[in-house]
């Protein structure tokens, strides 16, 4: 969007806080991904009327509330059917998908892959906890197995889905990761989500601290984190390590970690490359996010351009309006056989 | 029968039957158009298997036609035929229990081969021992007369004997002296890019009907009167096309986009494939991935200001029910149309049922009452859309439409309204306000004030949460109460827009029938042989189940019984007895099928009795 339409349109922060109180627990991560939220909205150049926030049901879910646009607080796991049918009536709308693991991998599951599938222009941030929390702590369907959570006091025997995996595999045509705990980071992906024409998937680590914490201290502590977290940018090389010393080389089946000289990296380190849509490079990077040998992606893991849903119905329409010209009424219920009763 | 009982014939039933592969959808779909371009009153039932390709010449492939068409308003598609048309064994196997006595039976001897009277379960030939003697039979070797009719043709073997149910038809067509051209015109149009096969099926049609003609085998033919009908123009009409045609005229009324959320099921997936075709009249339909996204999409539509519809049957709205909830606490226009058929569970897909009725009015979690319109017959469908449409748009609330399978693929003629007549729906939003509150009211309706998306100034939220009027979210007990009794008292107030169905018969008596939905035909033909007897029954046929029509309490006090037939085990029964504290009884049949008129006729006779 247009710096000029911006400025225009002059909106702040403020102007996306509504008058509900927060109701998350302190410490939550949720309260990071608002605040990065309420910065992005009003740089996309977008009037505030446009915005539409839908959620499903859990803690990610009251987001709506929290912002001061339009909203639907719906039901379990079909927010993104809620959005499939405000973008397709209205497409003039900047629709949002606010969703947890829970919501939108268990419950939700099936409706997440078929709005993927079907590249509606809807942004769909997923707030990854690996729990429930809004019923008090069972397992979610990306705990990790031999998770000990209320409803699996002997461990879990279920393998975790990874978020990214599906949304890559169901056919989204933006998808990246990001972590609560990194601001600036989060911003940059939440804003590049939204403008991307089709269906964005962030999904956000996210720390629970009342049921989870420390779920993601590996990612987050700052001691660690440097070596632990892969920094995807585009047309860059996978440099990470606490002093910028390793990085990731393509064997020709396999990412492994090589050390390098900050100063002088080797000019043939394989680069990162959005655009390329090549599943298996694709596949190979989220697969390191298990990998207790490799470090965790974060990152726009896809960013590619494809035609929308309500731009191919559009053009339909049109197409069938040029064929057949503008339906009219009374041609419509007299067609067929009919006859004349005198 | 003879030329003098022919010629006092008003009303003719005539069955088409064979197999799943033998065109009998087809032949009796023409059969319907030629004898309504006549100038007939019918009504057709069409009857087929559950099994898209059920194995050739078995009794559960058998795939029927059924038509009754008259000179006097018709009401149902018969009950007992007159005329069989049985193109293999199976096929008279199957009817011959459900035809009159001495009925016209024209049986295709060509397909009475042993193996197929194995597959039919006959143990000896129905044409040689004298088991059809009562009625009269009219062997036709069908398909050897059609593959001679078409020997210069250069189709196949096996194409040729695909014209044979032309052969059929056409023989018909002599017999009820109907004219040819409607199914010419249309054989011509269907294969208009396979000309040799549009050449075999005119042959094979224009020699079924020389051969009638010629061989004179039936003793005469029928001539039945023409319809008196109202004046102005017809077509014909299924239910299924006929709510297509609603929505698609309510929202154009409306000035709105036509919204369809659905997922295929039988019998409704007609709606969705007709309002397919109409992207020129602004019909966006999408097909969601299961049943929620159906109805999700469309309450997601409706929230945008587009007119939201969701299509489906009994097991779609047991999926259905947490969102027909949402939409009741959202109180978002909505309508959710149910074709009903044969439940519990997947139950009889292809057949009808009218038990869906407590599932709409009380299937879901909380005090969450939805007005239910039913239609009575294939024509009312388009009424009924349009006004379960109306009364969404003008309540802003989610709406039952009922129909079943029987009037979903009946059809009927159905005069064609000017569309100056029909009604301007007008349909407000809040554009402009300073003090915005989502659930203030209509005090006239209780409809909520809706600001659409979009809308500078009036952002908001609105959820499956409890709200206040502000539309924040309360948990506050007396809020909850309030809002409870508001969203019920909205129902009860459709009542006062909605036009009350007539009372036929006298105002007072004693026995009244209470019916709902498409029993209606059945129920006035029934009627009808009753009042020749007596003048102290009545009757009162819903539209609106939900609310009852307000002056039902005060007639049900003038009658000493009530009756309720339904085709469930009592479902309207309940909650009139619920509703009014009267000993109403039920008459009930669940086979599948319509109720039949004797049975009602006995019924009701019973009940006067007892
Ligand atoms: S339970 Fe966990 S996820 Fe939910 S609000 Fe509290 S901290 Fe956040």
């Amino acid at each position: 969007m247009s710096d000029t339409l911006t400025k225009e349109l002059k909106l702040t922060r403020e102007d996306f806080t509504s008058d509900q109180e927060v109701r998350w627990c302190p410490g939550c991560g949720d309260y990071s991904i608002l605040a990065q939220m309420k910065k992005v909205l009003p740089e996309l150049g977008i009037p505030k009327e446009n915005f539409v926030f839908v959620s499903g049901i859990g803690c990610s879910s009251r987001f709506p509330y929290y912002v001061d646009t339009y909203g639907i607080h719906g039901i379990h796991g079909r927010a993104p059917v809620i959005a499939s049918g405000i973008k397709i009536a209205n497409p003039d709308l900047k629709v949002f998908v606010i969703t947890g693991d829970g919501d939108g991998l268990s419950i939700g599951g099936n409706h997440f892959i078929h709005l993927c599938r079907r590249n509606i222009d809807i942004t769909v941030v997923m707030f990854n906890n690996r729990i429930y929390g809004l019923t008090k702590g069972q397992y979610s369907p990306t705990s990790e197995r031999g998770k000990i959570t209320k409803s699996s006091p002997y461990g879990t025997v279920e393998n975790p889905f990874n978020p990214v995996e599906m949304a890559l595999a169901s056919g989204a045509t933006f998808v990246a990761k990001t972590i609560d705990r990194e601001p600036k980071h989060l911003a940059e992906m939440l804003r590049r989500a939204a403008e991307h024409k089709g269906t964005s998937f962030v999904e956000v680590y996210q720390n629970c601290p009342i049921f989870n914490d420390g779920a993601y201290s590996p990612v987050t502590d700052p001691k660690r984190k440097r070596e632990n977290v892969v920094i995807m940018e585009h047309g860059k090389p996978y440099v990470f390590g606490q002093n910028n010393d390793k990085a990731l080389n393509w064997s020709g089946n396999d990412f492994e970690i090589i050390d390098i000289e900050p100063e002088k990296p080797p000019k043939d380190l394989i680069v990162h490359d959005e655009h390329a849509g090549r599943p298996a490079l694709e596949f190979m990077l989220v697969s390191m996010t298990f990998n207790p040998d490799l470090p965790t992606p974060i990152g726009v893991f896809r960013d590619i351009k494809e035609d929308t849903y309500e731009d191919l119905l559009i053009r339909q329409i049109d197409f069938v309006k040029e064929q057949k010209g503008e339906g009219d009424l009374e041609q419509l219920l007299n067609s067929g056989k009919t006859w004349v009763v005198e | 029968m003879s030329k003098k009982e022919l010629q006092e014939l008003k009303r003719v039933t005539i069955r088409f039957a064979g197999d799943s592969g033998d065109g009998m959808q087809l032949t009796g779909g023409q059969f319907s158009d030629s004898t309504a371009l006549a100038g007939y009153d019918l009504i057709t039932l069409p009857d087929y298997p559950a099994e898209i390709r059920a194995p050739a010449g078995t009794l559960f492939g058998v795939s029927g036609f059924q038509i009754q068409f008259s000179s006097e308003p018709v009401h149902t598609p018969g009950d007992t035929p007159d005329v069989l048309v049985a193109m293999n064994p199976a096929a008279l196997k199957v009817n011959l229990k459900h035809m009159k006595d001495n009925a016209i039976l024209i049986i295709n001897t060509d397909a009475f081969t042993k193996r197929n009277l194995e597959l039919a379960k006959y143990e000896s030939n129905p044409l040689e021992d004298g088991s059809l003697k009562g009625y009269q039979v009219f062997p036709v070797n069908i398909t050897t007369l059609t593959r001679e009719a078409l020997k210069d043709s250069p189709l196949s073997v096996k194409d040729k004997d695909r014209c044979k149910n032309f052969f059929a038809l056409g023989m018909t067509y002599w017999m009820f002296s109907r004219e040819m051209d409607t199914t010419i015109e249309w054989i011509e149009e269907k294969f208009k890019n396979k000309p040799e096969l549009a050449e075999a099926n005119k042959k094979a049609l224009n020699a079924g009907y020389s051969y009638a003609l010629a061989t004179e085998i039936f003793t005469t033919h029928f001539k039945v009167p023409r319809a008196k009908k109202k004046p102005g123009k017809y077509r014909n009409i299924t239910g299924n096309e006929a709510i297509a045609l609603g929505l698609i005229t309510a929202a154009k009324k409306a000035n709105k986009e036509l919204f369809l959320g659905s997922y295929p099921i039988t019998p409704a997936s007609e709606i969705l494939h007709e309002l397919s075709k109409y992207r020129h009249y602004d019909v966006k339909t999408f097909q969601a991935e299961d049943e929620i996204g159906g109805i999700g999409s469309a309450l997601g539509a409706s929230y945008t200001g587009a007119l939201g519809v969701t299509t489906t049957s009994g097991p779609g709205i047991a999926l259905k029910s947490e969102f027909m909830g949402l939409a009741v606490m959202v109180e978002l226009p909505l309508v959710i149309v149910d074709i009903q058929r044969g439940g519990p569970s997947t139950g009889l897909p292809t057949k009808t049922e009218q038990a869906d009725l407590l599932q709409v009015m009380y299937g879901r979690n909380g005090e969450a009452p939805i007005p239910v319109i039913a239609a009575y017959s294939p024509a009312d469908c388009f009424r009924a859309a349009f006004e379960a449409c109306e009364v969404a748009l003008k309540f802003n609330m989610p709406v039952v439409l009922l129909s079943d399978g029987y009037i979903a693929n009946g059809a009927e003629p159905w005069r064609i309204p000017a569309v100056e007549n029909i009604p301007e729906i007008k349909v407000e939003y809040v554009t402009k306000s300073d003090d915005y509150k989502p659930y203030e009211r209509d005090p006239e309706t209780l409809a909520r004030y809706i600001a659409l998306p979009g809308t500078p100034g009036l952002e908001h939220h609105i959820g499956g949460l409890e709200k206040d009027e502000s539309g924040n979210v309360s948990y506050v007990p007396e809020n909850h109460d309030k809002m409870v009794r508001i969203r019920a008292e909205k129902v009860e107030r459709v009542g006062n827009y909605v036009k009350e169905p007539e009372l036929m018969g006298k105002d007072s008596g004693e026995l009244l029938v209470i019916s709902w939905g498409s029993t209606y035909g059945t129920i006035y033909n029934a009627l009808e042989e009753i009042w020749q007897e007596y003048d102290n029954v009545s009757w009162y046929h819903l539209r609106w189940v939900n609310p009852l029509p307000k002056a039902l309490g005060k007639i049900i006090k003038n009658f000493k019984k009530v009756l309720v037939p339904e085709i469930n085990l009592g479902q309207l029964v309940k909650i009139i007895r619920a509703e009014y504290l009267v000993d109403a009884k039920s008459f009930n049949r669940v086979r599948g099928l319509p109720l039949q008129t004797g049975e009602v006729v006995e019924a009701i006779k019973t009940t006067l009795k007892g």
